[in-house]
């Protein structure tokens, strides 16, 4: 008996790169949600070792709300263009131009005009019939179902009760005109995973995943970065806190964690003590219990 | 770098009956090894739901939609991670409810070892026997009872004795599987994670630590399997297979095939991103360069030389039906295999298996969640090997043409033309392999046309042979299948070239023309009718 066997990390890799070329074989036109965060960055990479020596054969997307910290932008022009990647932007005008916020709309309301409406609308728009998107299925409790391929109507919608059996490594990604299936090529890693394999391969990140010294209000427990759209509400001082994020979003509606973790290998130590969910700073998943499900439901990634 | 020596990757499928437990086991493996975040659990302990009469309802961890959390019930199949420093875990958490095998087979086809939840105050029930023959069929070898509850039972030894008494019937009729016997109380945490000082009769690992050092088969054992995804070709240059080895090991300068053509070639480079690789895995992603240009696209398999799969287009299958309309006899569907789509015909569906019992029952439909014998027949040959042997090449999935919706997950238990003719093939399955029937072919008026004639049919992949000794008869190479051009009169062949063109690409032609006429190729044609689409 050989028993060679892949480390667990290894297997993942192997896994994702997998369901990445099963997306590029069965779909006419695909192509990969780019938030621009750490999941998303994984996926890039993944999709750059699951071609080569081609290059990623469908366009990375960005949801653009207008809302992102501009060093976030500023990093996603730089990286796509470095490694040769097709970047498509794409933004809810309308909306935007109607003056969208969370201040006045409320954060529930706002993520759906400009994150929602907007990809359900981008990926009508250039009639795209696979979207690949960096959730995990350990984020939170909705997400632990949803399959590899993921099947949405013509609204974009996900409909948890009638999903289609997944079996062994078998994908079915058949769908009609109008119909799409979203791909979730790292649904089995763990918030560690990501970073150990971040460590490993040195995938690039946007600085604000490090600590350093950063302006920021106190907010309900958050620690919300002072940036160009971040309004001080009433009674509200900015601090100087050696912060972090660990997950990012709009400037508004993501929150950093005190740490001073300024690797990838120290913030996986920071995790190995941590018992809280990256989410939690994102304020958007608390609007409601079950919030989640409720967004993904009607075409949140 | 923080390498620690660790155990590949487990993955673990549970099953039990609604009450067992199993939920709150997970909640408790998940819990005291620390890998539920606070802010998860202290949503959990605000719910309105919360049905443990103190602290957390652990169960509210895993069942993760709204529906299950009114009901109290799990409905789909939810997927869990955690670790250890030894080891990662993933968890198929899948339902116990009689109406959703088609959620447990999901959740033990990618599984290692499986879970089975008895609870002590039952014993081994029906549901029981039902999970463990699912997990079973679909390749699980390793069974680790959970015998829960064990506190309510008072933690008595007799208590779990007698299920694992009970249980020696159950796994006699499962041919390979082993089993482990835990005495525990998901509820409060005995022998799940730490030894329990409430069972001093029991001297085995605590559950965790049996997950933590049981050895899953790995997949890199066995004959070498790739199902090509995609060819990468960036340049004229270079021309890679991409695809997830299924099972088995790769070097360059390895021998393989091509399935189902069997074309031989040599592996010339194995590619990546991090450099070329002078071995690789199961079941490791890899793109593959031979020392040849051949004709291989998505849907072939790059095989061992040394050690081919099986290749036919009957079938002996299990199938579990996974979609409300029921699976009839005759009808036609889309077949997924590895990276090839084929169209199939149910051609007999024998039995009905009742896992609950193990009995089989005649049946000729195969209703939402049951688990048939199925004779199909597949448009293309299918390269395979039994799932018994191989899980990656021995299973296939139904997809509905109209709906696209997957209906059903198909094992290969044996090919058709092997078992009812051990040794020699019928001739119409011989003609189905070959793509044409025999046929006889006069050509004795034209005989200079005979060379460019086997040439064309050669190219097409038919078997054709020049037959110029009169003396020879034909009827011994008819019966092997062959297309025999003859140069010498037969007045018995099915085609006479008489009257062909005077010129020789025309007259080629009108030979060719004359064959599909006397309905040597009419095979798929036939094929395509009898499925009624």
């Amino acid at each position: 008996m050989s028993q060679l066997a892949l480390p667990h990390l290894r297997y993942l890799e192997a896994e994702a790169i997998h369901i990445l070329r099963e997306t590029a074989a069965q779909f006419r036109k695909p192509l990969l949600l780019y938030s621009i965060g750490k999941d998303s960055s994984v996926l890039v990479h993944l999709a750059r070792k699951a071609f080569f020596p081609g290059k990623i054969p469908f366009p990375l997307l960005h949801i653009d709300t207008t809302y992102e910290y501009p060093e976030m932008i500023e990093f996603r022009d730089r990286f796509t263009k470095e490694i040769g990647a097709e970047l498509r932007v794409y933004t809810n005008r309308a909306a935007v131009e109607a003056g969208a916020n969370p201040y006045d709309l409320g954060t529930a309301k706002c993520c759906h005009l400009l994150r929602t409406r907007a990809l359900v609308e981008g990926l009508k728009e250039g009639a795209y019939d696979a979207a690949i998107g960096g959730g995990r299925r350990d984020e939170e409790r909705s997400r632990a179902k949803e399959r590899v391929f993921s099947f949405r109507d013509r609204e974009g919608q996900w409909d948890p009760r009638n999903q289609r059996p997944e079996l062994w490594n078998l994908y079915n990604g058949r769908v009609d005109p109008g119909e799409s299936i979203r791909v979730f090529p790292i649904s089995n890693w763990t918030e560690s995973d990501v970073w150990r394999y971040i460590e490993v391969e040195k995938i690039p990140l946007v600085p604000l995943y490090f600590a350093e010294p950063r302006q920021v209000v106190v907010r309900k427990d958050t620690l919300i970065p002072l940036e160009a759209n971040v309004k001080l509400l009433p009674g509200e001082t900015p601090v100087t806190e050696t912060c972090r994020m660990r997950s990012l979003g709009c400037t508004p509606c993501s929150g950093a964690i005190r740490s001073k973790a300024r690797t990838a290998g120290e913030i996986l130590v920071e995790l190995s003590v941590f018992r809280r969910s990256e989410r939690e700073n994102r304020v958007i998943d608390h609007d409601q219990e079950g919030s989640m499900e409720l967004k993904k439901r009607e075409g949140y990634f | 770098m923080h390498e620690i020596v660790e155990k590949p990757l487990l993955r673990i499928s549970t099953a039990g009956s609604v009450d067992d437990g199993k939920s709150t086991l997970i909640g408790r493996l998940l819990y005291d090894s620390k890998s539920i975040w606070e802010d998860h659990l202290e949503e959990v302990s605000r719910s309105r739901v919360n049905r443990a009469a103190h602290g957390p309802d652990l169960s509210l961890l895993t069942d993760g939609l709204r529906a299950e959390r009114e009901q109290g019930i799990t409905i789909d199949v939810a997927y869990r991670y955690f670790g250890t420093p030894r080891r990662k875990f993933i968890v198929a958490d899948t339902p116990g409810h009689e109406q959703y095998t088609r959620n447990m087979a999901t959740g033990a086809s990618t599984a290692d070892v499986a879970i089975l939840l008895v609870d002590a105050r039952k014993g081994i029930l029906p549901q029981t026997v039902r999970h463990a023959t699912i997990a079973w069929l679909l390749g699980v070898r390793k069974l680790a009872f959970a015998v829960n509850k064990m506190d309510l039972e008072g933690f008595h030894h007799e208590v779990f004795v007698r299920i694992q008494k009970q249980s020696e019937e159950l796994l006699a009729t499962l041919v390979g599987a082993t089993a482990s016997y835990f005495p525990i109380s998901a509820l409060d945490g005995d022998n799940v994670v730490e030894p329990s000082k409430r069972t001093p009769w029991y001297k085995g690992p605590s559950l965790l630590d049996w997950l933590e050092n049981v050895d899953a088969e790995p997949a890199s054992d066995g004959p070498f399997r790739m199902a090509v995804q995609l060819v990468i070709r960036p340049h004229l240059d270079f021309r890679g297979y991409a695809g997830q080895i299924a099972s088995g090991t790769i070097r360059p300068g390895d021998a393989i095939r091509i399935q189902p053509t069997g074309t031989p070639a040599r592996i010339k480079r194995i590619v990546s991103f991090d450099g070329d690789l002078d071995k690789a895995w199961a079941p490791m992603s890899i793109t593959l360069e031979l020392d040849r240009e051949i004709d291989a696209s998505r849907g072939d398999w790059i095989t061992a030389a040394s050690s081919t799969p099986q290749r036919a287009r009957r079938l002996k299958t299990t199938i579990v039906w996974m979609n409300e309309e029921p699976a009839r006899e005759g009808a036609a569907y889309l077949l997924q295999h590895g990276t090839r789509i084929t169209p199939v015909r149910l051609a007999r569906i024998a039995e009905r298996l009742d896992p609950a019992t193990q009995t089989q029952v005649r049946t000729n439909e195969l209703r939402l969640n049951d688990i048939g014998l199925v004779e199909l027949e597949t448009a293309d040959a299918l390269p395979f090997d039994l799932y018994r042997e191989n899980r990656a090449t021995g299973a296939f999935i139904l997809i509905d043409r109209l709906s696209n919706l997957t209906l059903g997950a198909g094992l290969i238990e044996s090919s058709l033309d092997d078992e009812h003719h051990s040794g020699s093939l019928h001739s119409s399955e011989r003609a189905a392999l070959f793509g044409h029937r025999p046929c006889l072919i006069d050509l004795s008026e034209r005989p200079e046309l005979a060379p460019a004639l086997e040439r064309h049919l050669l190219l097409r992949h038919s078997h054709a042979l020049i037959l110029e000794n009169e003396d020879v008869p034909a009827d011994f190479l008819l019966d092997a299948g062959l297309l025999v051009v003859a140069t010498t009169p037969r007045p018995e062949a099915a085609v006479q070239a008489s009257g062909l063109s005077s010129d020789p690409a025309t007259a080629i032609a009108e030979l060719l023309e004359a064959l599909h006429h006397a309905g040597v190729f009419a095979l798929e044609d036939d094929y395509v009718e009898g499925e009624g689409i």
